[in-house]
């Protein structure tokens, strides 16, 4: 099979050659990925071998006599079955919430504040002269990318590594420092502050920057400034370094307002570097059906959305769930400490083809055919651009999507439409 | 014992081993504490060794780790432990906005002699 997309990371590279055991064009991610390994042999019910029937029977008995389910995941599924996660959430008066709220929902955030001067990876390849990582380290968590969309790509109008700046700006010199015309390194927490002496800089006013801002000389900053605004096309990536870091979203804001005065002499553009290769789905499939992209509670008949209060890990922490639905996602291994512990306290369902952390503490595991390769369906990649990714070969598992389908079905037969 | 500023993140090890959790590679992949070779040396502490990291939100045993990959360190003062189970015990709370702090959460590093868990005790399973 050709053209086969990898359902990894948020590149979702759609130049896979499969030949039903191994990939060509495949970074060790991607390889790693389509790779066979350990399976969830079968449906389990509290320790015992059951039929997909009656673990999703027993797994929608928890989920109808909990007061406040919550149905966490779907970054790493296709957007159908996210689809029909939300609409379960609402019929369940549940919180809906996605891997986002532990990634890239500060920039949600930030976005609802100041919009997003956005555009597509295949801008970045064919137009970018100025190419920034912000906080990211593409060649350990999207490896291809600066090879098919950034530094390296040949573009249409940018022909190449030869003629582009590629700006590395981290607390650390990251394996992505070796692509870098120019590495700064700045002091953790405070991108902020260099975002603001960066603007003011632009804007004229470079007396106001004291000598040294978080970690970078004033010679430094004006060096950078020179750069970006010198540049005809600027991309500016950025990932979980501003996102999880002292200010989060506002880290984000500022960098957007950075971004709108650049575009004021010439062309720029801000792309986060989302991480599993549907979690753009996760928010905007959200987005579309009930107005916001995570921490929707539903549990007053309507959605309301509270990043403080309904994200899963807040949830979890203040108590505020009694049970929860997990899909394609492992909480027990990413979330922090206290939020795990309350994991362990309630009932837990979980959806996904491989065993991990969360199946330790499950009551019931049901495994799901893997995404992109037995299963298909409809992702967005990092920057929006919907692909369908293919069903490359035969299985007996079950697809996320028919899982949640029986079990909305079953919800609605037993609470009504 | 050294002060600190801890931050997590992704590593290609971690990402590779991510659908294999349960097994020995990842909890090589994630079970580390990246160190500058100048704060290894002060609290006295060589790779391969163990170290306890403490934050205002609990610790955790790693194993020492220099940070250099060619030409490549961390800071002094700074430490890299990669995202997963053993990080999320010291990684600290949101701030307000429903993400948790997973960086730049400051912290001790000192020497230990004590094991480093397994998956399944960290999670102190209670069921």
């Amino acid at each position: 099979m050709k053209n086969a997309i990898c359902t990894f990371c948020g590149n979702a590279c759609d130049d896979i050659e499969f030949d039903d055991f191994t990939g060509k064009n495949l970074c060790p991610l991607g390889e790693a990925k389509f790779a066979t390994k350990q399976r969830i042999e079968g449906p389990i019910v509290n320790g015992e071998r059951v039929s997909y029937e009656e673990a999703i029977d027993k797994a929608v008995e928890i989920l109808v006599n909990a007061k406040r389910p919550l149905l966490y995941g779907f970054a790493s599924t296709v957007n159908e079955a996210i689809r029909l996660g939300i609409i379960l959430a609402e019929k369940l008066g549940g919180i809906y919430d996605q891997c986002s709220s532990v990634c890239h929902a500060p920039s949600t955030l930030a976005m609802i504040e100041e919009g997003i001067p956005g555009g597509t990876l295949g801008q970045a390849k064919n137009r970018a002269d100025v190419v920034v990582f912000w906080g990211c380290n593409p060649v350990e968590a999207h490896p291809r990318h600066p090879s098919r969309y950034s530094v390296m790509a040949r573009g249409f109008l940018t022909k190449g590594r030869q003629y582009r700046h590629a700006i590395v700006v981290d607390v650390r010199k990251t394996a992505t420092t070796y692509l870098a015309t120019e590495f700064y390194q700045i002091k953790p927490g405070y991108d902020y502050a260099v975002f603001s002496a960066l603007r003011s800089i632009i804007n004229g006013h470079d007396e106001a920057v004291p000598d040294e801002v978080g970690g970078m000389s004033k010679e430094k900053l004006t060096e950078l400034a020179d750069i970006l605004v010198n540049g005809k096309y600027g991309v500016i990536f950025y990932g979980l370094g501003l996102t999880h870091t002292r200010g989060q979203d506002r880290n984000v804001e500022n960098l957007v307002k950075l971004v709108q005065m650049l575009n004021r002499r010439t062309r720029y553009i801000v792309q986060p570097m989302r991480g599993h290769f549907n979690v753009v789905g996760a928010s905007a499939v959200a987005a579309w059906e009930a107005g916001y992209e995570y921490a929707i509670d539903f549990s007053r008949g309507y959605s309301r959305f509270f990043p403080s209060e309904f994200t899963a890990v807040e949830a979890l922490i203040r108590r505020d769930c009694d049970a929860a639905l997990i899909i394609a996602s492992d909480p027990a291994a990413h979330f922090p400490k206290r939020a795990v512990e309350r994991l362990t306290e309630i009932p837990v369902i979980q959806i996904d083809p491989h065993p991990n952390v969360t199946t330790l503490i499950a009551d019931i595991v049901i495994p799901s055919a893997l995404v992109g390769i037995e299963a298909e369906g409809t992702i967005y990649r990092m920057d929006g651009i919907p692909l369908r990714v293919k069903k490359l070969k035969e299985t007996e598992y079950w697809s996320d999507y028919e899982i949640l389908k029986l079990m909305l079905d079953k919800v609605v037969r037993l609470k009504g439409e | 014992m050294v002060d600190v500023i801890v931050i997590t993140g992704r590593t290609t090890d971690q990402g590779v081993t991510i659908d294999e959790k349960l097994s020995e590679e990842y909890v090589k992949a994630v079970a580390f504490c990246e160190m500058n070779e100048d704060d290894m040396r002060t609290i006295g502490v060589r790779e391969g060794e163990k170290v306890k990291v403490k934050t205002d939100f609990g610790e955790v045993v790693l194993f020492a780790k220099k940070a250099v990959i060619k030409d490549l360190e961390l800071p002094k003062g700074v430490v890299f432990i990669p995202m997963g189970p053993y990080a999320n015990q010291v990684v600290g709370r949101s701030t307000g906005s429903g993400t948790p702090q997973f960086k730049g959460v400051r912290g001790t590093v000192k020497p230990v002699q004590e094991d480093i868990k397994p998956v399944e005790e960290l999670l102190k399973v209670v069921k």
